[in-house]
């Protein structure tokens, strides 16, 4: 089986030791996925597998046969930007840019694991539905760093992205 | 990275099969392992993927639950049942990692991460009874803020890293294992070893040994339970001290109490001391720290980490006044 990449089937690497994240930017040319650390402590490589977020520079490739991973790349549908990349933009969720397509990829698996009430660990009570709050916001982005500093416009970018869409 | 060859198991019997060699490791999400090797620290030439095989949730007919070893640490923390019946262990896993790892890791993967510390990762530069066997060991004297205060060596100060694994250690929890021997179970709280002489080897899992399974009993304490870290950073970061405990109080005495702490110990440090001070005992600030004190007393504190030793005290202390409410 191949593995599908926003949208298109693509051949597995012949050697084992190529990481998805490698895979990605080296083989299929998909460069939007960054390596931060290489080493699963910054979240800059994080893509959706199957819509769940995970760090891609510590998978490898071929343990995703079959799967179906979504990129920053795959996110802008014909051109047309996603809402979290209007929302970071207009919020300036970003200054370098180096971080920023593993967080939008962590924000929107953020959103389902919310959607279908993953608890926190700031979440007080466990069982409950979870609402959307900074706090619940900052906790669960916590694996994606950004050495420019701009977690505030991050988290109003995702907050407000989320807020509009419970709304819609 | 050096070369290995990848199959992914389809059953049980072909994992144990391919895992017929020395140089063979099972891979789960490989967010330890995949890491370990980048840095050379591990190099199987066999990777056997056993995520594919036990990935449930089911009760078992005694009312506990049996957690198959591919379930992923996300799934786990969320399921309605850990939810509710055994919070400590839905907070033990929120309180680690992050939320892409807990996403890759599996349940049978957080047991067996590697006991670490800095040293064991720094090829290069240090000394690592660990990684290399007899070469010594150079946290003993080195930077040790985040290391052992109970039941190290002079070989090895290293902690063992999961949260989860504390709460599996204060829950009874049972490990079912499967070999090209047969079958065996195992409680939780002997999987892992203290380091002594051979801190290379950190569980008493038999080569080619898999785990399949974790069983929880049903275990009624377990629902007044909790998980609390204290940490340099508020998210995303190793434990300095964590508690796992449950607490039941019948007619105004403890008549059921589970503890295990985290970030002491080369393993989960279940606190039977404790445990066996407070059975039986009026619930009191000051029997929750006689208790504490009771369970820390054969500490043994490097330069740096000192500061563990009432941090412990004071968190257990707090995290079980927490879980006794308000007094009658």
């Amino acid at each position: 089986m191949p593995i599908i990449v926003n949208g298109s089937p693509a051949a597995l690497p012949e050697d084992p030791r190529v990481s998805l994240l490698d895979f990605l930017r080296e083989e299929l040319r998909l460069a939007g996925t960054k390596k931060g650390c290489n080493q699963g402590a910054c979240g800059a490589c994080t893509v959706l597998v199957d819509g769940e977020r995970i760090l891609s520079c510590l998978a490898l490739a071929v343990q995703y046969d079959g799967r179906t991973i979504t990129s920053i790349e795959g996110l802008a549908a014909e051109g047309e930007l996603h809402p979290l990349q209007m929302a970071f933009i207009e919020h300036d969720g970003f200054q370098c840019g180096y971080c920023t397509p593993g967080q939008i990829c962590s924000a929107i698996g953020m959103a389902a694991e919310i959607e279908r009430g993953v608890p926190s660990h700031v979440s007080a009570d466990l069982c409950a539905d979870v609402a959307p709050t900074r706090a619940e916001i900052r906790e669960r982005m916590s694996g994606n760093l950004c050495r420019c500093g701009a977690h505030n416009g991050i988290i109003d970018a995702i907050s407000e992205t989320m807020t509009a869409e419970k709304a819609a | 990275m050096s070369p290995f060859d990848y199959t992914r198991a389809g059953d049980v019997a072909e994992a144990l099969r391919l895992s017929d060699r020395p140089a063979a490791a099972y891979l789960g999400g490989g967010t330890n392992l995949i890491d370990l090797m980048r840095e050379t620290v591990a190099q199987p030439q066999r990777l056997v993927d056993v995520t594919g095989l036990a990935g449930d949730i089911a009760h078992t007919t005694d009312g506990g639950l049996m957690i198959g070893a591919a379930v992923k640490n996300t799934a786990l923390a969320e399921h309605r049942a850990i939810r509710s019946r055994y919070p400590m262990l839905s907070r033990a896993i929120l309180a680690g990692a992050s939320a892409q790892i807990r996403n890759m890791a599996t349940v049978g993967g957080n047991l067996l991460q590697r006991t670490r510390c800095a040293y064991f990762y720094d090829t290069d530069g240090s000394r690592c009874n660990k990684r290399s066997p007899g070469s010594g060991c150079d946290a003993v004297e080195g930077f040790n803020r985040g290391h052992a205060i109970l039941g190290a060596s002079a070989a090895c100060v290293a902690t063992h890293p999961s949260d989860m694994c504390v709460a599996l250690a204060a829950l009874d929890a049972v490990v079912h294992l499967d070999s090209r021997d047969g079958q065996r179970s195992l409680p939780f709280v002997n999987l892992h070893r203290l380091p002594g002489d051979h801190p290379e080897i950190d569980t008493v899992l038999e080569p080619g040994e898999l785990i399949t399974a974790i069983e929880l009993p049903a275990l009624p304490v377990a629902a007044n339970s909790t998980y609390r870290k204290v940490r340099d950073r508020a998210s995303y970061a190793f434990a300095l001290i964590s508690v796992a405990a449950a607490l039941e109080v019948t007619e105004g005495r403890i008549s059921a109490v589970r503890i295990a702490l985290g970030g002491v110990a080369h393993r989960p440090w279940r606190a039977a001391k404790a445990e066996a001070i407070l059975l039986g005992q009026p619930p009191s600030e000051a029997a929750f720290r006689d208790a504490a004190i009771a369970e820390l007393a054969d500490a043994r504190p490097l330069s740096d980490n000192g500061f563990k030793v009432p941090l412990a005290t004071r968190t257990l202390v707090a995290v079980l006044t927490d879980l006794a409410g308000e007094p009658a």
